[in-house]
């Protein structure tokens, strides 16, 4: 005979391991949430002017200059809080307008098929075919090197993965027989995209947005390494990244800092998205 | 429209998909008609049509790959060839569907409440508060009990049996003249299933709307439908008044069919009477009778030539079978 009060736990246990989204969550969340109001508040907050120069350069982290100072001198911790303007600023706005161009190329994709299909899904391939940091560099160098311009760059590159996703995902549910069931009682095709298809797609996309905004601020430090974001001295990750460069032997501290703070901000933004993609993922949904 | 016109005429209504392998002929050449307030039943196996017969009716088959004949005429109007705006006028308000799987058939993300009332204010224009009423008062008629509540819940929620009540209550809500349900009762467990078919039939006779009743089960339309309507590889093969069909089939298929259903009267481990062999190919049919590969009165002609869509004229008009040796069954009745 099987003990019977044993299974009880593990039933519970397994239930509560699908309906929660773990510590792991909570803890990316809370960094992602952390940084956001360090960066949002920096002027009210008592941080120093990331632009100062100090008298002492070259600093280790101590009272006086939390995380140090560079090699100007200026102080370490304020300039990552800072930097962090600039690369959330990028990675939000540009996969914001990536969503909404994007969004709206995949659903219409998606859900209309046939013609208009081919020619979208042409112009995102054609897009995704493209060298992305060749076309980030055209750009900002036409137009300029500041944080719009650095945002629509990667706006645009990010444009065809998200309508191929959004269009993916448009696919499965405009096969459903909820929308034909909304159809057959007189629904036009735009009161189904807004109303049958969008509010479904937008849990994925939602989930798959963390990843994005994780992968665009990357490219925000990457062009910043290239010395093609936002113009010195406003600080950057990538381009505190690029400065310490020279100095890894006497203080690696001013590269390891900033890439630290950018490694753990991906992180948590790749494991929010993951867990919010394993909580919604309509498959263990049973929809 | 005058009320001695028929509802719906259908009318050598034909349903051809272009594919890779060729023209699968899924809806060949139907006709029938219905009056106000009559219920008719489509009984065929899986793959006969009548789920596509059903789309054709509607007129809700993509316009790709799709080759389309005949005529659907509903009060005069020829369904098939109206403008999309003017097909989403009637689609909801005079016809309604009722779809198999009610799992998948309810917008899982907006509230039951949210998708009653949203017929009833775009087709009947009712303000929200009136709309919520006419709602609760809708779910509470197709026997949703705590209706209130039901109305704020999501679809997920509410058990099988329930979200066909609801889908039922979505597709009544305009006060349509023509429910086509198709296969509503498949998806359902046993028990439940009279409940919806008993359901389905009030709100019929309530509501003096017509119905077209669609299933691969002879059993749930025998005593609720006025005709039926035998399909066989897209085409009528018999159509016939209710009881008449169940008591002097004259299509051997008809006669395969009513035979398969299991008998409870019947001794435990009776074999169950099978029709052998498998549908059609669509694409390329069998010369002369479509079911001739499998009919055991088979004869030679039933193998060249096709038989037609023919009366008994000596008895009625209403019995229309295709065969060339119809069977002569007089089951008691």
């Amino acid at each position: 005979m099987l003990p019977l009060p044993v299974d009880i736990p593990i039933a519970e246990a397994a239930q509560r391991r699908r309906r929660t989204l773990g510590w792991m969550f909570w803890a990316s969340l809370g960094w992602v949430a952390l940084i956001i109001f360090l960066a949002a508040f920096a002027d009210l907050l008592p941080i120093q002017d990331p632009n100062a120069l100090r008298s002492a350069s070259n600093l280790g982290p101590g009272i006086d200059h939390l995380l140090g100072t560079d090699s100007l001198g200026r102080d370490m911790f304020a300039r990552v809080v800072y930097a962090a303007r600039v690369s959330l600023t990028v990675g939000f706005a540009s996969i914001a307008i990536g969503l909404i161009f994007g969004g709206t190329m995949g659903v219409i994709a998606g859900y209309y098929r046939g013609r208009i299909d081919k020619v979208l899904m042409a112009i995102a391939d054609v897009m995704l075919a493209f060298p992305a940091l060749v076309f980030a560099l055209a750009i900002v160098t036409f137009l300029g090197q500041n944080l719009r311009n650095v945002t629509i760059a990667i706006a645009v590159i990010s444009i065809p993965g998200i309508a191929r996703i959004v269009r993916a995902s448009t696919l499965s549910f405009a096969q459903r027989d909820f929308v034909l069931a909304a159809r057959t009682l007189g629904a036009s095709n735009r009161r189904i995209i807004v109303r049958e298809i969008l509010p479904n797609v937008a849990i994925p996309i939602g989930s798959f947005s963390f990843i994005a905004v994780a992968l665009a601020v990357v490219g925000e430090g990457a062009l910043a390494f290239l010395g093609l974001s936002v113009q010195a001295p406003t600080a950057t990750w990538g381009g505190m990244i690029n400065d310490g460069r020279s100095f890894l032997q006497d203080n690696p501290n001013l590269s390891l800092i900033p890439s630290g703070v950018l490694f753990i901000t991906v992180l948590a933004l790749n494991f929010a998205g993951d867990a919010l993609r394993a909580r919604f993922d309509t498959k263990d949904a049973g929809l | 429209m005058s009320e001695t016109t028929p509802l719906l005429i259908v009318d050598d209504l034909v349903t051809h998909f272009r594919t890779d392998r060729g023209l699968v002929r899924a809806v060949d050449g139907v006709s029938f008609r219905l009056e106000r307030g009559e219920t008719l039943g489509i009984v065929g196996e899986s793959g006969s049509g009548k789920t596509v017969l059903s789309r054709s009716i509607m007129g809700l088959l993509p316009p790709k790959n799709v080759v389309t004949g005949g005529s659907v005429r509903f009060e005069g109007r020829d369904l098939t060839t109206l403008k999309p705006e003017d097909k989403r006028a009637i689609w909801g308000a005079e016809i309604a569907m009722v779809f198999q799987d009610p799992m998948t058939s309810l917008t899982p993300l907006m509230r039951v409440g949210k998708q009653v009332i949203e017929g009833l204010r775009v087709h009947l224009d009712m303000d929200k508060a009136r709309a919520i009423e006419t709602g609760i008062a809708l779910l509470r008629s197709v026997g949703i009990p705590e209706p209130e509540r039901r109305m704020k819940q999501f679809p997920f929620e509410l058990s099988g049996g329930m979200r066909q009540r609801v889908t039922i209550a979505i597709a009544i809500a305009c006060g349509p003249k023509l429910l086509i349900a198709d296969e509503p009762t498949t998806a359902l467990d046993v028990t439940v299933q009279a409940q919806i078919l008993n359901l389905l039939q009030d709100k019929q006779r309530e509501r003096h709307m017509a119905m077209i009743l669609v299933t691969h089960d002879l059993g749930v339309v025998a005593g609720r439908t006025d005709h039926i309507a035998v399909m066989y590889a897209g085409k009528v093969v018999e159509k016939a008044p209710t009881r008449k069909l169940f008591t002097e089939m004259r299509m051997p298929y008809t006669e395969a069919l009513i035979k398969s259903i299991p008998k409870a009267d019947q001794p435990s481990h009776t074999r169950l009477a099978a029709i052998g062999g498998r549908p059609p190919d669509l694409v390329n049919p069998p010369a002369g009778c479509n079911f001739a590969p499998r009919c055991p009165y088979a004869r030679e002609k039933c193998h060249v030539e096709e038989p037609p869509l023919t009366t008994d004229s000596s008895v009625d008009d209403e019995h229309v079978f295709a065969c060339w040796y119809p069977v002569d069954v007089k089951v008691a009745g």
